[in-house]
């Protein structure tokens, strides 16, 4: 049987049960600091959300940030 | 002189807004950033490079620069509207530079989805400034709408071709009471001159100045056009006409003719 999983920023991730707050402190990225925005299944989910909301196999993340653009 | 750029309420120092894309190096655009004078910059939203994570644009511009996020890329409402809020997550801004790509060639908004996610995103409290084409009506229903500025192409993005439709842009001002700044297809300087001399508040500029041979002299180029063209325009050229009008007075002229 498969495992469950989830998928953030296209790539698969071993589901495990986490906040998402969890998920982006284990992706090494820093939940305090401005500059980046999750999506979950195409809904934003708000900063002051992120410690809340706890994901469920098969959701779909995506977290950006600014780059370079016209 | 106080002749600033005003949209929404919000005071601009200078009529140039420059992209952050395309440059060779970060160096040379935080360079040409500076040589622009500009005060707004345009970013935009992409998913973090979780594998290999470099300095942040954002550290680079934060605190300097007004950063306008745009939804580049985006082909529907749905995409658009998502794309402005997580800019508005991510950098606490509700600004946005809105774009509802049509066709992925030609880079052309699709309107009827551009108008439709405008007005969700001023239903939003958002600040809407989109990108679109160089069509009166569209610009006119975009302002009813509630956009903040509107955006007209002067040519497709990247192409350098200048101001295409010159009568259209001063239609575009001439109809419109909110800012007009004209977004993608310039080359040079001189066509940021024209589009400056048509009437417009200001001028988005982005591959022009990353892709020239020395960006921080074209972005130097630019903003002298910028201040030309609107002094310009606010001084009122004369008007064209066929034949020749002697600038030296015609009387009092020697004469050898005789008597």
């Amino acid at each position: 049987m498969q495992e469950p999983y989830i998928i953030v920023n296209g790539v698969k991730h071993k589901f495990r049960g986490e906040t998402l707050h969890d998920l982006i402190v284990a992706l090494g990225l820093d939940p305090n600091r401005q500059g980046i925005a999750v999506a979950v299944n195409g809904e934003v989910v708000s900063r002051s959300e992120w410690r809340e909301l706890r994901l469920k196999p098969n959701d779909v993340i995506d977290i950006v940030t600014a780059v370079a653009g016209g | 002189m106080n002749d600033e750029l005003v949209i929404a309420g919000r005071r601009f120092r200078s009529r140039l807004f420059v992209g952050t894309a395309r440059y060779p190096n970060q160096q040379v655009m935080l360079k040409a950033l500076e040589a622009s004078g500009a005060e707004v910059v345009t970013v935009a939203i992409r998913r973090v490079n979780l594998q290999q994570r470099g300095e942040s644009i954002l550290d680079l511009l934060a605190g300097k620069y007004f950063i306008l996020p745009n939804t580049a890329g985006c082909y529907t409402v749905r995409e658009a509207v998502t794309t402005a809020r997580l800019a508005r997550e991510a950098l606490g801004i509700n600004w946005i530079k809105l774009e509802v790509i049509g066709d992925d060639e030609t880079l052309y908004p699709n309107i009827p989805q551009l108008i439709e996610a405008a007005k969700q995103l001023v239903d939003e409290g958002f600040i809407v400034l989109p990108y679109c084409n160089d069509d009166p009506v569209t610009c006119v229903t975009l302002e009813k709408v509630g956009c903040a500025a509107v955006m007209p192409l002067g040519a497709p993005i990247g192409s350098g071709m200048g101001i295409l439709n010159p009568y259209n842009i001063r239609l575009i001002r001439e109809k419109v009471t909110v800012p007009v700044i004209v977004d993608a297809g310039v080359g040079t300087a001189s066509d940021v001159a024209i589009a400056m001399e048509l009437g417009c508040d200001g001028v988005l500029v982005n591959t022009a100045i990353a892709q020239a041979r020395d960006p921080v002299r074209m972005a130097a180029a630019m903003r002298l056009a910028v201040e030309a063209g609107r002094q310009a325009y606010l001084a009122g050229r004369i008007p064209k006409r066929l034949y020749a009008q002697p600038s030296s007075p015609v009387e009092g002229r020697v004469w050898f003719g005789g008597p």
